[in-house]
């Protein structure tokens, strides 16, 4: 079968420890192996060039009823930004809710290769999976939100947690899933009737529980499937100043839960839970708080939710958050609510370097993964597209590899934000292995892939190689030059095949949609009352729930032995 | 004799799954849970005389069965030797088959429009302006006190919404109000049994009914401040809706967004110095106004009687504006009652594919979107197109004459199961199976919440399914194109001239 060498290029592997040595990377039938024939392989010339594992996004809104709700909403987003069908391409538009193909495209000329959808109402997965099956060129899966979904908040209610486990488990493997989602814990329960939970210990009404307890319980949960991925959680009282107490008490709640292997709760878009201050007028950053209690507790993993300047659109699963943000700025309000299990919100947001809050937030995100001194712990990412579309990645890559990058940006902002930044007092520059990590190996790790985010012999053979020279090229000053290497990959290899070469797509892949098939030693019981249960619940039989396996078009079983 | 539960009904937005169905020798004979539309398609409509069961080409003036083969490469030799084809329907297909007709119309190059631009199009644009506050179905089953139907009749149109999702249907927090109803129903047989015995003993002499004057407003009942669920009517005409609705309000044709607007004022403390709206007294909607405030979880179900009056997408902007208001005070949504069981599929699928919902054109090689220009009325009576695919949908019956004149100047391709209007005046008429009878797609429910179709019966032998069928036409176009391709020498650009000149 096919086979590939890549030779001479700079390797920067951080899961096998390597940084930066000359060497060969060899691929066989899509997976990396220790030698092939160099007579017989496709041979790519990469001296001079850094080659890294294909890259991962931890947590990207991609696909699904509320992506595409706000692709509905938003035609004056796309016309700007529109992509030409070419022989081997599907035509399709931008710009920050990409249509399916683009989003594909996209990500792979940058040299990602695989990508998670982090928030799928449930009883929507088929819309999410049959967009998936539209998104080329990246392996893919999707997290299904089961925080407020009405079966767990009864379990945990009554402390039931290995019925919680089982049911759990029936739901990812019935929706196709992948990790837990939790998503402002008993705050969209509670947005049902329009109300919110302020607190991780304010009672949900008609449930007698609180956030701390769905948390806890769901951490519990977690860690009793053995699922790859830790609880991916999106805290209360997000993008409200004054919520990093709140963040805080999110990450002791969960501490005693912590055994010292694995950690318990992935945080995503951190920037946006770092507010300080009482109100929009005086809010400021809590990097520094969050910040050492991070760098002194190892039970967590976190993404950034980097905002970038320009125009983007807003989107969670965070009903009430939306609606405060409606409240603000008036603007087009998207509000859909999901039956039983979840809710969610779009608004369009531009965010200004002449805003003093949007100038505070970009300058969050970025103190936030510098003072958290090991990359191991947190990722980057925009939220796409909440924080600003993907595709800006290699501007954050610069901001964090180079200071002069950072403060030439930091000078054009909010005069008020430049004051309150920290960034002025923070020199740390990450290397190019740290920003492997940053951006694959720590997201791989953390995801629980044991075949992605690196390039020892068994792992996929995913690779991302950049025009950057380690050697003569200091990414810290040239930041430009390598802004541009990072956004056009030299080249994208996917599963072993050439999808990208110096910036084009010269061949397109389906890439495959990884879902976890989780065996309980006692499976959900699905009896009568369970279907009636169901009835009541939910406008949708019983029968007619689930995600057929015909509805993934390539599928990627992992199968998951839990301990309940 | 086998019994298929759990089988899902393709006719209307409601997309109710929850039908019994028997099926002998391969027919349905009986059914459970269906209404009475459904019935009629699942049990008679999809096998009746009017199946297609063979493909056939004009010649000289009549349809004539052809193969197969035949049938596809001549459709994609129209398309391929037309300059800019329309492709319309989709609603009544399943996305999968809608996701190959963004493939086709994006090699094509052509128009590509689904019948959202006849029905809820003015929707979709007012979502655009101001966004959409709304939520699933069964969120409104669980919470909902307030139910408003405004401008639409869904007792006829989608016979079992009240029953599944809005009053009559049992929730969490909210109870069914079948009840009241049922003895409402008692109280009025009552009287008109009272009434005929008078009539009959000559204590009253029969009187015919009042002709009704143009507007006729009841004041609210007592009953609109109650506790429980309430259901409230705006509508043009009294239908069985409203008969069934706690209050009915009968607007003045065209007179919707002055109400709609008028309660906003209301609900948003402005006092009116007029006395009546739209036919309306203002004393009567401070009661409404008082209504919709004070529920604790409200919905506006609106549907053709607004996208379709004079106003039309701002008609649906000022409800929406009603509801994000509302929002300010208490919790309140709002949603379109779709028609066709997947046209809300066609705008999800079209816009997942190429960002917009309708109205689609790829003649710069990109998608474009622009109600108005590249919706498929608008695109016919102005004769911009030289060819029309028509699939799961009958222009022929339901567009203006001067559209289906235009039509008719050019080559015509249909694809539908049985001989509707539009069938009988194509050029290449294909038979495909019934989607949700005789093969499985999905289709997206009202309110977006997929739900996967079932086959029940096997289809007639030789007939493809919608999927199929395109995907066949795809492929043929995309040779034909190679082949002409490959005939034409390539043009020679400028830098080749010049070497040339060199």
């Amino acid at each position: 079968m096919t086979e590939l060498l890549i030779k001479n290029g700079f390797v920067f592997d951080p899961i096998n420890k390597i940084n930066g040595e000359k060497m060969d990377i060899a691929i066989k039938d899509g997976k990396i192996v220790a030698a092939v024939n160099e007579k017989t392989a496709e041979i790519i010339d990469a001296s001079g060039l850094t080659v890294m594992p294909g890259a991962v996004d931890i947590h990207t809104h991609i696909a699904g009823g509320e992506v595409n709700t706000g692709r509905i909403l938003r035609p004056e987003d796309h016309v700007k930004d529109v992509e030409r069908k070419t022989a081997i391409t599907r035509s399709g538009v931008g710009y920050s809710i990409p249509s399916t193909f683009t989003t594909g495209y996209r990500y792979s000329k940058m040299g990602y290769t695989t990508v998670m959808n982090p928030s799928m109402a449930p009883l929507e997965a088929k819309h999410t999976h049959e967009e998936l099956n539209d998104i080329p060129m990246v392996d893919k899966a999707t997290y299904p939100l089961l925080g407020d979904w009405w079966f767990v908040l009864e379990y945990l209610s009554k402390d039931k947690i290995e019925e919680c486990a089982r049911h759990i488990a029936w739901m990812l493997s019935t929706t196709k899933g992948y990790a837990i989602k939790i998503v402002n814990p008993g705050g969209l329960e509670s947005w049902g009737f329009g109300g919110n939970v302020h607190s991780i210990d304010d009672q949900v009404p008609n449930f007698c529980i609180t956030p701390r307890e769905i948390v806890r319980g769901l951490a519990k949960v977690n860690k009793l499937l053995n699922l790859p991925h830790s609880i991916h959680l999106h805290t209360n009282n997000l993008g409200l100043p004054g919520n990093y107490s709140t963040t805080l008490d999110t990450m002791k709640a969960l501490e005693d839960i912590y055994t010292g292997d694995k950690p318990v709760c992935h945080i995503t878009h951190l920037q946006f839970s770092s507010f300080a201050g009482d109100g929009w007028g005086n809010m400021k950053s809590a990097a520094d708080e969050i910040s050492k209690y991070i760098n002194n507790h190892n039970h967590m993993t976190f993404d950034m939710g980097q905002v970038i300047f320009s125009e983007t659109t807003t989107m969670t699963a965070d009903g009430p958050f939306e609606f405060t943000l409606y409240q603000l700025s008036g603007h087009k309000w998207v509000n859909a609510d999901v039956e039983t299990e979840t809710s969610g919100g779009i608004i369009p947001m531009h965010y200004k370097r002449t805003s003093a809050v949007n100038a505070i937030q970009w300058s969050i995100g970025l103190e936030l993964a510098l003072l958290i001194t090991d990359p191991w712990k947190i990722f980057m990412t925009t939220d796409h597209p909440n924080g600003g579309p993907f595709f800006a990645y290699p501007k954050i890559m610069a901001w964090l590899t180079s200071r002069k990058a950072r403060m030439a940006m930091l000078k054009k902002c909010h005069k008020k934000a430049q004051k309150r930044s920290l960034l002025p007092s923070i020199d740390r520059e990450l290397s190019l292995y740290e920003l492997a990590i940053v951006t694959r190996a720590g997201q791989a790790k953390a995801l629980g892939l044991p075949n992605k985010g690196h390039l020892g012999v068994g792992a996929d053979g995913d690779v991302a190689i950049y025009n950057i020279n380690p050697e003569t090229l200091d990414i810290s000053k040239k930041f430009r030059t390598a802004r541009r290497a990072f956004g056009n990959a030299a080249y994208t290899i996917k599963d072993g095949e050439i999808l990208v070469k110096d910036g084009e797509i010269v061949k397109t892949a389906s890439g495959r949609t990884m879902w976890l098939d989780v065996n309980t030693a006692e499976p959900c019981v699905v009896d009568e009352d369970m279907k009636r249960r169901f009835r009541e619940y939910w406008t949708v039989e019983y029968d007619n729930y689930p995600v057929f396996d015909h509805c993934v078009k390539v599928p990627e079983k992992i199968t998951v032995k839990a301990s309940v | 004799m086998t019994e298929v539960k759990s089988v899902v009904c393709p006719i209307c937005g409601c997309l109710c799954d929850d039908l019994e169905v028997t099926v002998e020798n391969n027919a349905i004979v009986k059914m459970k849970n269906g209404c009475s539309v459904c019935e009629a398609k699942m049990i008679h409509g999809y096998n009746s005389e009017e199946r297609i069961l063979k493909p056939m080409i004009r010649k000289d003036g009549k349809l004539v069965p052809v193969t197969m083969d035949e049938a596809i490469h001549k459709a994609a030799q129209i398309l391929t030797d037309a300059k800019y084809p329309l492709l319309f329907g989709w609603s009544s297909s399943t996305s999968e088959a809608q996701r190959v007709g963004v493939e086709l119309a994006e090699e094509l190059g052509s128009a590509l429009d689904n019948c959202c631009s006849v029905c809820h199009g003015p929707s979709v644009m007012a979502t655009q302006e101001i966004g959409i506050p709304t939520c699933t179905l069964g969120q409104i089953r669980h919470r909902a006190d307030l139910i408003v139907y405004w401008a639409c009749n869904p007792w006829s149109s989608h016979p079992r919404h009240v029953e599944r999702y809005t009053s009559f249907s049992e929730g969490r927090f909210e109870k069914s109000e079948w009840k009241d109803y049922i003895q409402k129903v008692k109280a009025a047989s009552g009287k008109k049994k009272l009434e005929a015995a008078a009539r009959q003993s000559r204590v009253i002499k029969y009187q015919p009914p009042p002709r009704p004057q143009t507007c006729t407003v009841d004041a609210p009942p007592q009953t609109i401040q109650k506790m429980g669920r309430k259901m409230i009517v705006f509508d043009v005409r009294k239908t069985m809706t409203a008969e069934a609705a706690d209050y009915f309000v009968q607007v003045e044709p065209n007179k919707d967004y002055e109400i709609l607007e008028a309660l906003r004022c209301l609900i948003n403390d402005q006092e009116l110095d007029v006395e009546k709206v739209g036919g309306v007294p203002v004393e009567y909607l401070k009661e409404v106004a008082d209504a919709l405030v004070n529920c604790e979880f409200g919905v506006i179900f609106f549907g053709l009687g607004l996208t379709a009056s004079a106003g039309r997408f701002r008609n649906i902007e000022i409800a929406i504006s009603l509801t994000r208001d509302l929002n300010k005070k208490t919790k309140f949504v709002i949603s379109p009652m779709r028609g066709h069981f997947n046209v809300t599929g066609a705008n999800v699928v079209f816009a997942w594919q190429t960002g917009y919902p309708y109205a689609l054109d790829f003649s710069q090689g990109y998608p474009q979107y622009n109600p108005g220009e590249f919706t498929a009325i608008d695109l016919l009576r102005r004769g911009d197109n030289d060819a029309t695919l028509v699939i799961s949908a009958d222009p022929g019956a339901h567009f203006p004459k001067s559209a289906v004149q235009n039509m008719m100047k050019h080559p015509l391709i249909v694809i539908n199961p049985d001989l509707n209007c539009i069938s009988r005046l194509g050029d290449v008429v294909f038979p495909t199976q019934w989607c949700g009878i005789e093969y499985e797609g999905t289709a997206y429910r009202m309110d977006h919440v997929p739900i996967v179709l079932r086959k029940v019966v096997e289809p007639p032998e030789g007939v493809l399914n919608d999927e199929e069928l395109l995907t066949k036409i795809l492929a043929e176009v995309k040779r034909i194109k190679a082949e002409k391709a490959a005939k034409t020498p390539p043009k020679s650009t400028c830098a080749t001239k010049k070497e040339e000149a060199n």
